[in-house]
């Protein structure tokens, strides 16, 4: 047991994919917090790194029964059986892990010399290879967060749940002689800036945390939510992530656990 | 020792075998991969004291609190602010990028000039001398009114700075960038009396009612109306979003209605009728505080019974019928207009309309409503003294035709400056003065904007950046970006009740820039007296602390002042009532949808403009992180995508992806295609923001300008403004 930390903390998100507009925020929020390069062309989105993306589901019927939702995309921090998430458990140079303590799975740069395994064992595609050393317009360097390291060419990056900013704020209350975290000290960029209020982060296994409360996961079922409007992606692979996104439309929820099925016969 | 063959091929397979045992090529491949980890060119970010600067955003007109984050003297984030009644900790995608802004390289480094064709360094003594010698030139000639000043506002200190310069000049000649501001204060001041600006209680209403309007792309203020949506849909608030194309309005409503674009006024008048015919009105608010009623049920009931409306808008008449019985039963019901962001003022009858829908439903000055908020009064100035000149000058018309028997109503008019300056022999604007404006690129119909602009003998950009406007000029006075700048924030646009912001610095400005404030004290100065005497204060610092008096203190510390017991005041027309008709109202023509210029066989389809908050329109352009959270769908290499319906595609023979010329009355341009179901046939959207010639190389040549493709339409009854789209073909290319 970790005796700063008393009990163990599984930090997760709440996407209401109902208020999400899907207007970018948490992109930019993400891009600025992190130190996220910017290319000349961003079009080829294979090749862009984002940590936190926003994809547009559709629900495939012609117009006007149309529609659309919006779907945030940070690392899912999946604990897999026991924190075998299935990035964590292919890396050869273990420079990810899965911290037993938070539930962050981590990423350390330096340590990644760039074989992509996790990136062929993430089925979320939210590892993105760095082809490209980081390069910023003249003076943009200035503005660099200097808690999060710049990641050089050649390696794997991913997004790390604001990492630094845990950190930081437990740097704060323990100079302030608490040993336990309030529920809004540690947030995560794109949860602080999303404008739609869309993004919830907390403790999953403090239930007095809204994450816990509106996710209710279920821990003889893996983390599955007790909440009739709660979805995993692609819950059946045994994942187990921590992101729960919310939807009222059923269309949206099937969406969130696709699967290639056999065409029917006609 | 021979070497054979067989030793040969021994020692090569051994050496091989040997060394992949080794350690060897394993820190060879560790240790080159460190060695590429730690080329001196990748940066490390200095530590530094963290400390946050409480500030309000200034890159749109609403309002946000924003917190700015900074190591040392970096500016490393803008974050929103909590606790901010506009934005509560929220903040857009522009708003956050504001640093890039800051740091960017097509920041003008200090004053320049135009000398053969291309651009030299001189002070700002030479430059202010220069400008100030040739404005007093036009003064010595008696022709003051030959100055403009195009800016985003008209409200705030900075406004007002620049309008007394134009004042004690002579010139009646201030123009703010067209809006949807207009049109809504239009309408509220011929129904209700007042000067007011429109502010929409999104928050508290219980059915919203959007003809057209980008609640979530632009439209109001970003940070507010994101955040209302939320609120209101969490009390059990519903959106019904009208919209021939799935915007992301109208992918988030609870309802989405396609209709024939240009015809949302001609449903509102439906949905009135049937209202009327009903009785579903709010008798209490009709009978007792309005007056004209009954003109106003004749209007709406002839003409325009659903079945009438149904063939307009392509929208059946159970569906009209029903949108009405729901919008009318709802407790708090809330009807908003203005296509998109609300960049085009649009129609003024069409906004009449809907503001009609809210009177009949009693949703005006009350929770859930359309609220007049009224126009900042801490602006106190003493009248300055005007010299014969100046009075002469101020008595001109305007150059614009605001305010002409040919346009009563309006105040500003920037659509029409190019067609005054284009029909004279010699330009009327000697001299142009453009701030936190880019009508080169953002009025319709760019070429004739910029074949005007060419005419004006002294254009003077007061720009940070080199946008279009700004490569056009003949002097830029580069001004601070907004993180480096005091700025008094009088409201947030659309925001239901009186909010005061202040904009502080939170880093000394990096470059030879000044507040655009100062350009106008110190250029008064250098014109001398009688105009420098209109301007006693030092620098503009201290004109902002002497006029916003005492809440300066509460302004630097919290960044805001509301007005906690702000109630909404009674109507101020003759009635004392709201006012269907009235002698004004009366005066304007009969009510018609304007039409899509062009000829329909030649160019059967439709361009209509969409908003998106991926994509910065007005003064400045879309930083870098904007550009790079554009989706595939929208932006492919240099290609601008315009979305089609797949049985638009079918007919044309294009395919996803597939390049195309798109053509309309005014020019053409290569697109590619997104084939989408969010969109009605015989429609093509594109993105407005795109296309720019100027700003950096992650917007330059990126896209098309679709001002460039689309042509101004004026509003018959207001002069406003009113194009939502023109007439296209679309081949393959």
């Amino acid at each position: 047991m970790d005796q700063h930390n008393g009990s163990n903390k599984k930090f997760g998100m709440v996407i209401d994919l109902d208020k999400c507009t899907g207007c970018g925020a948490c992109m930019v929020a993400c891009m600025a917090e992190n130190n996220v390069p910017v290319r000349e062309d961003e079009t080829n989105k294979m090749l862009s790194l984002h940590w936190m993306r926003v994809y547009r589901l559709t629900n495939g019927k012609p117009f006007p029964q149309s529609e659309e939702c919006f779907l945030p995309r940070p690392c899912q921090h999946c604990e897999g059986h026991h924190g075998h998430s299935p990035c964590v458990s292919v890396c050869p140079a273990t420079a990810t892990d899965y911290d037993m303590h938070t539930g962050i799975v981590s990423q350390i740069p330096t340590r990644c010399f760039g074989c992509r395994y996790c990136m062929a064992a993430c089925p979320y595609h939210v590892r993105q290879f760095n082809w490209w050393d980081p390069v910023w317009p003249d003076g943009m360097e200035r503005m660099l967060n200097p808690n999060v390291s710049v990641r050089m060419r050649g390696i794997v990056e991913k997004c790390s749940f604001c990492y630094h900013r845990y950190q930081i704020a437990k740097d704060k209350a323990y100079a302030e002689g608490r040993r336990e975290l309030q529920e809004g000290e540690y947030q995560t960029a794109c949860t602080q800036a999303c404008p739609a209020g869309a993004i919830l982060f907390g403790d999953l296994n403090n239930p007095k945390h809204a994450v816990a409360r509106i996710a209710q996961p279920d821990p003889a079922r893996e983390g599955k939510s007790r909440n009739p409007n709660a979805f995993r992606l692609l819950e059946r692979l045994g994942t187990n992530p921590k992101i729960y996104y919310l939807s009222t439309r059923e269309w949206v929820r099937k969406a969130g656990d696709t699967e290639v099925r056999k065409p029917e016969k006609a | 020792m021979k070497i054979d063959r067989r030793s040969f091929l021994a020692f090569v397979i051994g050496g091989a075998a040997g060394s992949t045992l080794s350690p060897l090529p394993w820190k060879l491949t560790d240790d080159i991969s460190i060695w590429t980890q730690n080329w001196p060119w990748t940066p490390v970010p200095p530590r530094g004291e963290r400390t946050f600067v409480t500030s309000t955003c200034t890159l749109c007109p609403g309002g946000c609190g924003i917190s700015v984050c900074k190591v040392d003297d970096r500016v490393i984030k803008v974050e929103g602010l909590k606790g901010h009644p506009v934005n509560d900790g929220g903040i857009c995608p522009l708003g956050l990028s504001a640093a890039q802004l800051l740091y960017s390289s097509t920041r003008v480094p200090g004053p320049l000039k135009k000398v053969a064709g291309g651009w030299q360094e001189v002070s700002w003594s030479s430059a202010l001398g220069d400008i100030a010698f040739q404005l007093s030139e036009l003064r010595a000639k008696a022709m003051p009114e030959s100055v403009a000043w195009i800016s985003e506002s008209d409200r705030g200190t900075t406004a007002e700075l620049c309008k007394r310069l134009l004042t004690v000049f002579g010139s009646p000649n201030y123009i703010r960038t067209p809006s949807l501001q207009d049109t809504l204060e239009t309408a509220l001041y011929l129904t209700q009396g007042q000067r007011a600006m429109a502010g929409f209680d999104l928050e508290q209403a219980d059915f919203v009612l959007s003809f057209g309007a980008g609640l979530i792309e632009g439209w109001g203020s970003p940070g507010h109306m994101l955040r209302a949506r939320s609120a209101m849909r969490a009390h059990g608030g519903r959106i019904t979003h009208i919209d021939p194309r799935l915007s992301k309005t109208a992918a988030k409503a609870d309802r989405w209605i396609p209709i024939q674009p240009g015809t949302e006024g001609a449903l509102a008048l439906g949905l009135a009728h049937v209202i009327i015919r009903e009785g579903l009105f709010r008798k209490e608010f009709v009978d007792g505080r309005t007056a004209g009623f009954e003109a106003f049920k004749q209007l709406a009931g002839e003409g325009f019974a659903p079945e009438a409306v149904a063939k307009l808008t392509g929208i059946d008449a159970k569906t009209i019928v029903g949108l009405a019985q729901s919008f009318a039963g709802a407790k708090k019901p809330l009807a908003v207009c203005g296509r998109g962001s609300g960049r085009v003022p649009g129609g003024l009858q069409e906004a009449l309309a809907v503001h009609y829908l809210n009177a009949l439903v009693g949703s005006i000055n009350r929770p859930g409503g359309v609220i007049a908020v009224p126009e900042p009064e801490y602006i106190n100035w003493p009248e300055p003294e005007m010299d014969a000149t100046a009075s002469k000058g101020m008595q001109q018309p305007r150059l614009d035709g605001a305010g002409s028997s040919e346009a009563p109503l309006a105040r500003y008019l920037l659509n029409r400056l190019p067609k005054a300056l284009a029909s004279a022999s010699a330009s009327p604007v000697q001299a142009l003065f453009v701030s936190g404006a880019n009508p080169v690129h953002g009025l319709a119909g760019t070429a004739a904007v910029a074949q005007a602009f060419r005419k004006i003998p002294l254009i003077v950009s007061l720009s940070p950046f080199m946008d279009e406007t700004a490569a056009m000029a003949h002097y830029i006075l580069p001004t601070h970006t907004s993180l480096e700048r005091y700025e008094d924030v009088p409201s947030a646009l659309g925001f239901p009740r009186p909010v005061l912001g202040l904009s502080k610095p939170a880093i000394k400005p990096l470059l030879n820039t000044k507040h655009a404030g100062d350009v106008v004290i110190e250029l008064a100065r250098a014109l001398r007296s009688p105009v420098a005497g209109a301007f006693p204060w030092a620098d503009y610092e201290g004109c902002l602390k002497q006029t916003l008096g005492g809440s300066w203190a509460a302004l630097t510390k919290a960044g805001f002042v509301v007005d906690a017991k702000f109630s909404p005041s009674g109507f101020e027309t003759a009635s004392k009532k709201f006012e269907f008709k009235n002698s004004e109202l009366a005066k304007l023509p009969a009510f018609a949808a304007a039409a899509a210029p062009g000829d329909e066989r030649s160019f059967p389809l439709l361009l209509v403009p969409y908003d998106t908050l991926r994509l910065a329109v007005g003064a400045v352009g879309s930083p870098p992180f904007l550009m790079k959270t554009l989706e595939e769908t929208v932006l492919q290499q240099d290609d601008v995508l315009v979305e089609i319906n797949p049985s638009t595609a079918g007919g044309l023979g294009l395919v996803e992806g597939a390049a195309a010329m798109l053509s309309t009355p005014q020019g053409r341009a290569r697109v590619r295609v997104h084939i989408t179901d969010g969109i009605m046939p015989g429609l093509v959207a594109m993105p407005r923001g795109l296309g720019h010639t100027a700003h950096d190389k992650f917007l330059a040549g990126k896209g098309v300008n679709i001002n460039d493709l689309i042509a101004p339409v004026e509003d018959p009854a207001s002069g406003f403004e009113a194009g939502w789209g023109i007439r296209a073909k679309l081949a393959k290319a």
